[in-house]
């Protein structure tokens, strides 16, 4: 298993020298939204707190690097830090409101999506902040200011945000830290009587998901150059992060990956060939009956249906 | 010192008071009984002292310390683990994994909490079928998980809620030994219990509940004589003219 | 601040909120029998206006007549989609219903992305023309209509739930599903016909706002945004909470687009949401979660 790993890090490090300029996009979508999809999946997944306003943590993250890189000259590989930061306080609140007021489910995803377009609308309407144009950096290619004439460079930052972040929840699987998250996602209350204190552990897996997710705002931010309110703040948006994961297997190492792999390709594809014949939209259709079949053929998503066809070795 | 010591423990939920000023206290070691027909505020005195819910009067003190305002997690790690009457395993992970969780709370690092956790499986007789899957278990071997786990966190006070309920006399024979050889380990245990028998048979006391309030208290065979105890469990036509 | 606007809005937003209401008492309902949330509750309103529409544009139909055609298109795509679907899942936890109707939600949004194009849209309604003036305020006859239509139905579903036996069944199935079962009520019926009532009311809703409001395929996910905001204000579950909450928002949406300006008056709603969650999350009138 680990001899695979390797080889697909090796194919997909040697990748962006034989493939073309428009697969290397490509794959550095799939990579990104893999990276935000294993943030969510912290959280999300393991946890089992459905959020659906990660959307807010990519702009926050965002329009904290570029402003500070814009207002204040601050380099955006510093600026993405504090992004990453702010989008954790973030997080805490929400996190902090939603679970110590008791709220669950639909309750919770609820006052995820609130908070988010609480953000957009403020983000919309203040000028001081860009307003409804939004903000556009201005390009000049320069390295210290996150920004690079090579396409090949973003596919490698984000090749290793997507294993950083993964590495991040396979440790996190073989820590206590992971055992508590997937038994709270199971019986909270349970926990509770076996002394994990659900809070903490909930809170700091809210705060870790949304801290990597602002950090994926600052890539997000420098490498479309631009940021807008309704795209970066935008149900759209968190619909994007979240159906990876879920697609793929929530609570798994592997789902995020396995989901963005399937789903941004078929994104790619319904955008290019049908966008232009006013067909725009396909692919969030074909996210829709994705997401239904997910649910009643395979809910615990497509990895670990695949595991079961693999035959297992005995231990 | 005792090890429980709970006074004028009081719990009202709108208009129906719940429990009416409970006393009771425990030493260590003790195997105390907890009975009274249904209604009677059991359940509602375990999570009392675990913390589920908050009274609205009263004491509790848990080896000298009050823990009244503690959340169920910070009771759980002083040393007062509880079982829930309807059982509730951590359905997709297997009976190690669901220890294992329990175990974490005394041994941070995995290695450890997994060699705790295969030690306790395998005393409460779980060993066969440690790596099964907790949905997948018949409700006795349910009943020994819910124990289990119980016992990961190295308790000193064990509160088992009818752990005997739905148990078949085979079940239950081997479940009034596992109990009795917990306790005979060091730790003391309060259970409610519906089974008279195992009750009986291994609390050292009793302490009997009507409507929230405590209208018996002694050894078995004291209680089970007390016509206070025969009216609220049978109704008064049921005292015999002798013990009256 | 000048009193003539406040009382603008206050009259708009209360005729509005008629419909905010026929919308929330359509979502609490399915929520109420079924413990289901419709996460494509805005996007079945929004078909119900693209529908109102074809009729307009095709069939030369008034909105305001052909409404009733709406709530019976939008009555069997709900059943369709509680008995083929969301009954499969009725054991599942609730994590896992949750998605399937937001995945419901995108492909309802996006069929009405593809089948009429991303540009906003209107009805014209000849029936319903002009405005009428109280004073130094003015009312567009239009939502005087749509007020009084919303009411009508509300009414109509009023006396459907308590004087037939079918909406005494879904009650029953709302109050103790395992009872109604017990006694026999073909439950999976009740079930869908409830999600089909409830989907019946928003897709009249959708068309009787036709007339007023200019829509798009992408309104959808505000809609149903606004719909949880006033069932969880009103209390999930509650109809009468439903009611009263959606007039109550409507009302505090358009004070808060006189008083701060009209594109933060979402940030009322949403302000007021999150209250609601963190203080009273049962609600106005809600029942405190079993």
């Amino acid at each position: 298993m680990k001899l695979l790993a390797l080889l697909a890090v090796a194919v997909l490090v040697g990748l962006p020298w034989v493939v073309g300029s428009y697969l290397v996009t490509v794959m550095i979508f799939i990579f990104f939204y893999a990276y935000l999809g294993q943030a969510w999946n912290i959280v999300g997944g393991y946890a089992g707190q459905l959020s659906a306003g990660h959307a807010a943590f990519v702009g926050i993250g965002g329009y904290a690097a570029a402003l500070l890189s814009a207002r204040a000259g601050l380099s955006p590989w510093l600026g993405m830090w504090i992004g990453g930061a702010l989008a954790a306080a973030l997080g805490a609140v929400i996190g902090y409101l939603g679970f110590r007021f008791g709220l669950r489910g639909f309750y919770f995803v609820l006052l995820t999506v609130a908070f988010a377009e609480i953000c957009r609308v403020v983000a919309l309407n203040v000028d001081a902040v860009g307003g409804a144009l939004g903000l556009y950096i201005t390009f000049t290619g320069d390295p210290r200011q996150f920004q690079f004439q090579d396409n090949r460079v973003y596919y490698y930052i984000a090749l290793v945000l997507m294993l950083a972040a993964t590495a991040l929840v396979w440790a996190i699987e073989r820590h206590r830290f992971g055992a508590y998250l997937t038994a709270i996602r199971q019986d909270e209350s349970a926990c509770e009587a076996l002394g994990v204190d659900t809070l903490r552990v909930k809170m700091l897996a809210m705060i870790l998901s949304s801290f990597l997710t602002g950090i994926g705002g600052t890539f997000y931010a420098f490498y479309l150059f631009s940021l807008q309110p309704n795209a970066v703040f935008g149900i759209p948006l968190s619909v994007e992060i979240v159906i990876r994961p879920i697609v793929g297997g929530a609570g798994t190492v592997m789902g995020p990956l396995l989901g963005s792999f399937i789903l941004s390709p078929l994104a790619e594809i319904s955008r290019t060939y049908f966008a232009q014949g006013g067909w725009t939209g396909l692919h969030l259709i074909v996210y829709g009956v994705l997401l239904i079949a997910v649910v009643l053929f395979l809910p615990q998503g497509a990895y670990p249906a695949l595991r079961r066809l693999v035959p297992r070795r005995p231990a | 010192m005792s090890l429980l010591e709970v006074s004028g423990l009081r719990k009202r939920f709108g208009g129906l008071v719940a429990v009416a000023g409970l006393d009771l206290s425990m030493t260590d070691g003790e195997m105390l009984g907890l009975i009274g027909p249904n209604g009677a505020g059991k359940t509602t005195v375990f999570n009392l002292l675990s913390g589920f819910l908050a009274p609205d009067g009263g004491e509790i003190l848990f080896g000298g310390r009050s823990v009244v305002g503690l959340k169920p997690h910070e009771i759980c790690r002083l040393g007062m683990a509880r079982t829930f009457q309807i059982v509730r395993p951590f359905p997709q992970l297997s009976v190690l994994d669901n220890v294992k969780v329990a175990a974490l709370a005394r041994h941070p690092a995995m290695p450890a909490a997994l060699e705790a956790a295969r030690a306790v499986v395998e005393r409460v007789g779980l060993g066969p079928r440690a790596l099964s899957l907790a949905s997948g278990l018949t409700l006795a071997d349910r009943k020994r998980l819910e124990l289990a786990r119980a016992l990961a966190t190295e308790p000193a006070l064990l509160l088992l809620d009818e752990v005997m309920a739905g148990l078949n006399a085979t079940e239950i024979d081997a479940m009034v030994r596992l109990v009795s050889g917990i306790n005979a380990g060091g730790i003391s245990v309060l259970l409610i219990e519906h089974n008279m028998r195992a009750v009986m048979s291994l609390s050292h006391r009793i302490v009997v509940l009507s409507f929230g309030e405590k209208i018996a208290a002694g050894p078995p065979r004291e209680v089970a004589a007390d016509r206070r105890v025969i009216e609220a469990y049978l109704g008064e036509e049921y005292v015999h003219p002798a013990q009256a | 601040m000048d009193a003539t606007l406040v009382g603008q809005g206050l009259l708009s937003g209360f005729l509005f909120g008629g419909v905010y209401s026929l919308m929330a008492v359509g979502l609490t309902l399915i929520f109420g029998v079924m413990r289901v949330v419709n996460f494509a509750h805005g996007d079945m309103m929004v078909w119900g206006m693209y529908m109102a529409w074809l009729l307009s544009v095709r069939a030369g139909i008034d909105p305001y007549v052909g409404f009733l055609v709406c709530a019976a298109g939008l009555f069997v795509l709900g059943f369709v989609i509680q008995r083929g679907l969301v009954e499969r899942i009725v054991d599942a936890p609730h994590e896992m219903q949750i998605l399937l109707m937001l995945g419901v939600a995108l492909v309802l949004e996006n069929a009405a992305l593809v089948a009429f194009g991303p540009d906003p849209a209107r009805v014209r309604s000849p029936v319903a023309q002009g405005t009428i003036w109280l004073g130094p305020i003015f009312v567009d006859v239009a939502r005087l209509l749509t007020f009084a239509l919303a009411m009508v139905l509300t009414a109509a579903l009023w006396l459907f739930l308590t004087r037939t036996d079918l909406g005494r069944s879904m009650r029953a199935a709302a109050d103790n599903p395992y009872g109604a079962r017990v006694i026999g009520t073909d439950v999976r019926t009740v079930y869908a016909a409830a999600f089909g009532v409830g989907a019946a009311c928003v897709g009249a809703a959708g068309a009787l706002v036709s007339p007023i409001l200019p829509f798009q395929p992408t309104s959808g996910l505000g809609l149903s945004v606004t719909s949880f905001n006033i069932v969880i204000i009103g209390g999930m579950g509650s109809l009468p909470g439903a009611f009263v909450a959606g007039i109550l928002v409507s009302v505090a949406e358009s004070m808060g687009a006189v008083f701060l300006s009209p594109s933060m008056k979402e940030l009322v709603s949403f302000g007021l949401l999150i209250a609601i969650l963190l203080f009273r999350p049962a609600g106005l009138f809600g029942k405190t979660a079993a």
